[in-house]
């Protein structure tokens, strides 16, 4: 088949073994309400999202619906994160929770964190915790520093995808080193998704084209004026950055124009 | 009466009450819950089985919005 006749056709992302068709995994935070969360997950098209993990409130209105009725497990891979832990035992003890109440499922977001100011992994720490959840048959995608090294140490581990962040967890900044995301996606195998970053449209395409394999928001989407329409723009925005690395750009030529119109049979020439 | 934890916060059951009893009384019966019971985890399949004693320690814990 020629190159034109494959153009649309893209291989789905593989994670574990299970196949997604879209890119865009999204979190569920930070919503108005539920009927939002539901609405802009929607328009995201995203088949992965995450949730967090959190105590029950003693005298909570029992009436009020459950998050993972909104977002049935039947439809959607839910993703358990980690969010709030700073240490691996924390982490550790929340995603065993976290099985436990998606009835065994293995497939989860590692994230430790190591200062509440930045949200900066800490890289021992998810070290440690990485090794451990997949001694204990977890399928851990990890939220990791724009590292290559560490990236890598955390595929040895046997974690199923690496998630660099591509800048501060909700900060909206976009990519701030495109570089070193680069050189993790030369040197890791598994799916390499940005995580944290991400604040409009041209950020994920911009993470699609490097070559991700992926990109994970949240903020981007709840915080933005219309999250639903965000949701719908991020979407798009994946799609068209993938597209674009599939195809393969032109080359950057700093100083040498070429112009698109034949130079031959100008008029007067 | 059995004095208890949950989430951190004092609570009571009758004697001779089963884990089961603690789902039934923060209406999590049906719902997707997961409860640590003195730091390990009370499967569903055993709450109906596991009783429970003065002192313990409990977290029960559900999904939320999160990114």
């Amino acid at each position: 088949m020629s190159d034109k006749a494959v153009a649309a056709k893209d291989a789905p992302l593989l994670i574990a073994g299970r196949e997604y068709s879209s890119r865009l995994l999204v979190g569920t935070g930070k919503y108005r309400d539920f009927d939002e969360t539901r609405l802009a997950i929607e328009a995201s098209g995203a088949e992965i999202v995450t949730v967090a993990i959190r105590r029950v409130n003693i005298g909570q209105d029992p009436s009020q619906p459950n998050l993972l009725e909104i977002l049935p497990p039947s439809r959607f891979t839910i993703l358990p994160n980690t969010a709030g832990c700073y240490s691996a035992k924390e982490a550790v003890r929340t995603l065993r929770l976290a099985r436990e109440l998606l009835d065994g499922h293995a497939l989860v977001k590692l994230e430790v964190l190591a200062d509440e100011t930045t949200l900066f992994p800490n890289m021992p720490e998810t070290l440690t915790a990485a090794k451990e959840l997949v001694a204990d048959g977890f399928q851990v995608m990890v939220y990791c520093a724009d590292d290559p090294i560490q990236a890598k140490a955390l595929e040895d581990i046997g974690c199923v995808a690496v998630m660099p962040l591509a800048s501060l967890i909700g900060s909206g900044m976009g990519i701030l080193n495109p570089w070193n995301l680069e050189i993790i996606l030369d040197r890791v195998t598994v799916p390499v998704l940005v995580d944290a970053g991400i604040g409009t449209a041209s950020d994920a395409t911009v993470a699609m084209e490097l070559g991700c394999d992926g990109v994970l928001m949240n903020t981007a989407i709840a915080k933005a004026r219309n999250p639903v329409l965000m949701a719908s723009a991020m979407k798009k925005a994946v799609e068209s950055g993938r597209e674009a690395f599939l195809a393969g750009r032109m080359p950057k030529k700093i100083y040498q124009a070429s112009a698109s119109s034949p130079r031959e049979g100008r008029i007067g020439s | 009466m059995l004095n208890i934890k949950v989430n951190g916060q004092p609570a009571t059951l009758p004697p001779g009450a089963l884990v089961v009893a603690l789902v039934a009384t923060m209406q999590l019966e049906g719902k997707r819950y997961a409860i640590e019971r003195n730091g390990e985890i009370v499967p569903k399949s055993a709450v109906g089985s596991t009783p429970v004693e003065d002192g313990d320690q409990y977290e029960v814990v559900i999904a939320v919005g999160g990114g």
